[in-house]
């Protein structure tokens, strides 16, 4: 793969950088400049990069907070740094070379150990790469806000922390508990979500206390109770049936004290803000994979970098988009990197280079202007769209993509297409469908939570082509119930068309 | 654009609460592990950290995600065989069936363990946890106060010996400058002086005369200021400081009479080493001083006390005097916080049990901190065992458990050294 571009590069004579192996901070600024100037010439509008050199143990450290660079203390947080840790001092997994977060100014990790080289990739990649794409997007632009982030972060951290001292650890731990275990069930997927700022955070955290501490009126506790109305009409609440089972639980959960639903609050934001990163896997490592390839191949052709500089760059680089194949031992499913990177370079070889079969195929793009056409792509799309919309016929021949229908009534799989005229469209709708989170994850939504009789709350679970719910459900159940403190039960519609319990948690007499 | 931050000197380890948070969290199942290895490890690798294996199902964090059943669709790389509806069998699970489900495997099949090493530290913190050295006073601090000697600072006056010559001479400088200075200025307006009449057409020759005489007088008077005064000398300050510590000797007393065999010997010895590790967390410095016995005591060194074969008859007093003379010898109990453990298959003279008991109540318990007896032996108990049930009865700082085997030891050692309020 040589990078044969038409752009226009001035041929000025130029002295190399420096291609020692050891990196100084002198020589990432020199690097870090031109990158930069080459970002800037393709037109990657980015956040402020706020790039930090750490260890590899930081980089442990990062790991086990799933990526939050500031994240509130739980037990599994630590089983991830042991694990983590036990891998790499055995030799069994290698650490990333970076680590960049969604933030304002964008903060990227770099790690010590990496070469001048190294750097120099992870720099393009990440500050420039990920750093545009989280800028540019639609989904990070409306899901998230880069620039508060860090601060809402911070305010869970220190939160959870007083939380710990006012009410025990055991106590927050077993809230934290059930809240991550419905973490995935705490997104709108259709509601774009609010902005959050820690001062407002702040000042709407405290309004809420102090709405609910106005509420308390010890003179209620006088007024007889009516007598139960048992021949009421029967009314539903919620009215809708409700996705977003921790926001559910946030504002309805009768028996929660003020501070759960704050913990709720907290890991329901969090969920939020990396549900746009869930959706964008293939695209967003595509793009930055794309940009480091491109933006060192451009310095190279200036004649700024040398080919000592190339040659370890593209050992690097073939390494990480490598697609082994489906009966590699190494294969583990689709890489995304390997995916999404073959499809932008893919999509500038048909803004460049069309064939017939593109100009058939992409009439729109075929001979347009390539860095708008790659721009768009970024900016609209996610991952099952833009597979669906992007994928070529030159791709699937080349990745030989083949479909398999695996239906657990036949005690075979089928071959459903393959890489050829018949196939290119099956194929792709169904790659496109793998990376689409509403197939993925399970659709499971509250329908009713009998507010007027015994408080059973019941999810109502739609399976996605006859897939049952797996066994941790009745584990999921206690968490909710845990939350919700009276029966939680799930019902799924038998083949038979009438409800069936599938799963139900009901309160222990001790409870009381 | 960008602004490099180097993090590196940070604090690494973030992650240490998360860990601690995890150690508490599954506390028993580690404390589980641990209890089970201090038994089957051997004696002289105790002190190293110990690897935890826990079940991976009780660690699973759940979450809901699909089964197995129902239709999938998959797209799979690299076809190099099939057509368009070829029907394979289903080749069995973990076959790179799914791409998407790679997240599932922490709640699929969890059979496996999930093992990890806590250091030694952790270790000893679970393997005594909820135990309490008996009677644990700082012992007479007012007594075992040592003084340790600490730089502070400079003084003017103190012995030859501890002159600071960067000091001192940094002192003679500034005091010859200061003692100087008037003189140099005036010194410096005659020579301006001098130069000008120099540069003066005219002859003025009684004026330069005179000049030159005030300028060599100052000259000579900058020159008496000595080059170093006793003013200047600066002397090292050692302050004391009171260093509290807490000295501690333990007694490990044996039976190695006939009736003792190697496995008897063992066990006594895991038992001792429990102690020692469990006094070198209190203690900074511990004796242990082994007496061994059968009709005579002796003391001798750690090999020689748990692997030399000695037969003959018992008489458990001999030992309990030696120790006692030891006490008196080396270790003053105003300094020293003294601790006995016994170990005995139970076996003693009869006539002899009375006089143990004596000496003990009498010479060595008012003096220790702590006596305990171990008896390892399956039969059932003689005469030295009653005798001193009777001490336990009157004495707080006394105690004695019965241990049939290796794996009886731990909880034994809890037992006897479990908090007592």
């Amino acid at each position: 793969m040589t990078n044969s571009q038409s752009d226009p590069i001035q041929k000025i004579k130029v002295t190399p950088l420096d291609d020692t192996p050891d990196w100084t901070f002198e020589l990432l600024g020199q690097y870090q400049h031109e990158i930069a100037r080459v970002a800037d010439f393709y037109r990657l509008d980015t956040y402020t990069n706020q790039i930090e050199v750490i260890t590899a143990e930081q980089m442990m450290d990062a790991y086990a907070s799933v990526g939050m660079p500031i994240g509130y203390s739980h037990w599994t947080f630590g089983k991830k740094f042991i694990q983590t840790e036990q891998n790499y001092k055995r030799g069994q997994m290698g650490l990333a070379y970076e680590i960049v977060i969604n933030s304002s100014p964008c903060i990227s990790y770099l790690m010590e150990e990496n070469t001048l080289t190294m750097q120099a990739l992870v720099m393009a990649h990440a500050c420039y790469g990920h750093n545009s794409f989280f800028k540019g997007n639609y989904l990070f632009k409306s899901w998230t806000d880069a620039s508060s982030i860090i601060d809402y972060l911070l305010f869970a951290k220190n939160y959870i922390a007083q939380c710990e001292q006012k009410y025990g650890i055991s106590e927050v731990e077993a809230t934290l508990d059930a809240c991550h275990a419905l973490m995935s069930h705490g997104v709108d997927r259709y509601k774009r979500p609010q902005k959050i700022s820690l001062d407002e955070e702040l000042k709407r955290q405290s309004e809420r206390a102090e709405y609910l501490q106005s509420q308390v009126n010890a003179l209620w506790r006088t007024v007889p109770k009516k007598e139960q109305k048992d021949n009421e009409k029967e009314y539903i609440f919620p009215k809708e049936p409700q996705e977003n089972i921790l926001y559910f639980i946030e504002k309805n959960a009768p028996l929660l004290q003020p501070w759960q639903r704050e913990i709720v609050r907290i890991v329901r934001k969090i969920s939020q803000y990396f549900y746009p990163q869930k959706q964008t896997q293939v695209m967003n490592e595509g793009w930055a994979c794309f940009w480091h390839y491109t933006i060192l191949n451009h310095l190279y052709d200036e004649g700024l970098v040398t080919d000592k500089f190339m040659l370890e760059f593209l050992h690097s680089h073939t390494n990480v988009v490598t697609q082994p194949e489906y009966n590699s031992r190494y294969y583990s499913g689709i890489n995304p990197y390997a995916l999404g990177f073959n499809m932008f370079i893919d999509i500038r070889r048909i803004c460049e280079y069309p064939t017939e079969e593109d100009k058939e195929y992409f009439p729109e793009i075929a001979g347009s202007n390539w860095v708008d056409t790659l721009h768009f792509a970024m900016e609209n799309f996610k991952d099952e769209s833009f597979i669906s919309q992007y994928l070529s016929p030159k791709l699937i021949r080349d990745f030989k993509l083949f479909h398999i229908h695996d239906d657990s009534d036949n005690n075979y799989v089928e071959i459903g297409a393959i890489h050829n005229e018949q196939g290119y469209k099956k194929v792709r709708h169904n790659l496109a469908n793998q990376y689409n989170l509403s197939n993925v994850e399970v659709n499971i939504q509250i329908v009713d939570a009998n507010i007027d009789g015994d408080r059973a709350l019941t999810l109502r679970y739609t399976p996605h082509n006859d897939i049952e719910l797996a066994n941790s459900k009745d584990e999921v159940l206690k968490h909710l119930h845990y939350l919700w403190h009276f029966d939680v039960k799930i019902i799924q519609k038998s083949k038979s068309g009438k409800d069936q319990v599938i799963a139900c948690c009901a309160k222990k007499n001790k409870d009381d | 654009m960008a602004n490099f931050i180097d993090r590196r000197l940070n604090s690494k380890n973030k992650s240490t609460v998360n860990r601690q948070r995890f150690l508490r969290r599954y506390k028993n199942q580690i404390k589980k592990s641990v209890s089970e290895a201090i038994n089957q490890r051997g004696v002289t690798d105790i002190d190293s950290g110990e690897n935890i294996v826990i079940p991976k199902k009780d660690l699973s964090e759940p979450a809901f995600h699909q089964g197995g059943s129902g239709i999938k669709d998959r797209v799979h790389p690299g076809n190099d065989q099939f057509t368009t509806g070829d029907r394979i069998p289903r080749p069995p699970k973990k076959q790179g069936q799914g791409a998407g489900e790679g997240d599932a495997s922490d709640n699929g099949e969890g059979d496996d363990e999930f093992t990890f090493s806590i250091s030694k530290e952790e270790y000893l913190n679970l393997l005594f946890e909820d135990l309490e050295l008996p009677n644990l006073e700082k012992n007479q601090l007012d007594k075992l106060i040592e003084y340790k000697k600490v730089r502070s600072g400079f003084c003017a006056e103190g012995v030859a010996s501890n002159i600071d010559i960067v000091k001192s001479l940094q002192g003679s400088i500034a005091r010859r400058i200061a003692m100087t200075a008037s003189k140099r200025k005036k010194l410096k307006v005659l020579e301006e002086a001098l130069l000008a009449l120099n540069n003066d057409t005219h002859d003025n020759i009684q004026q330069q005369r005179d000049l030159f005489t005030e300028i060599d007088n100052i000259k000579a008077a900058i020159a008496k200021v000595p080059f170093i005064d006793t003013f200047d000398l600066r002397f090292r300050n050692y302050a004391k400081q009171a260093v509290p510590t807490s000295k501690a000797v333990m007694f490990c007393l044996m039976d190695v009479s006939g009736s003792m065999d190697q496995a008897t010997k063992e066990i006594a010895k895991r038992f001792y080493i429990l102690l020692y590790l469990f006094l070198s967390r209190t203690y900074k410095n511990i004796d242990v001083v082994y007496i061994r016995h059968h009709t005579q005591a002796k003391e001798v060194d750690e090999h020689e006390f748990f692997y030399s074969q000695e037969t003959g008859g018992t008489i458990a007093s001999s030992a309990l005097e030696l120790m006692n003379e030891i006490i008196t010898e080396r270790y003053n109990d105003n300094q020293w916080n003294i601790y006995g453990a016994q170990a005995s298959d139970g076996d003693n003279w009869a006539d002899d049990s009375p006089q143990c008991k004596a000496i003990l109540e009498q010479q060595i318990l008012p003096k220790s901190r702590y006596f305990s007896y171990i008896e390892i032996t399956q039969r059932a108990h003689q005469t030295l065992w009653k005798h001193y049930q009777e001490v336990e009865d009157s004495h707080s700082n006394f105690a004695m458990q019965h241990i049939k085997s290796v794996t009886d030891i731990y909880p034994v050692f809890r037992e006897l050294f479990k908090k007592t309020h």
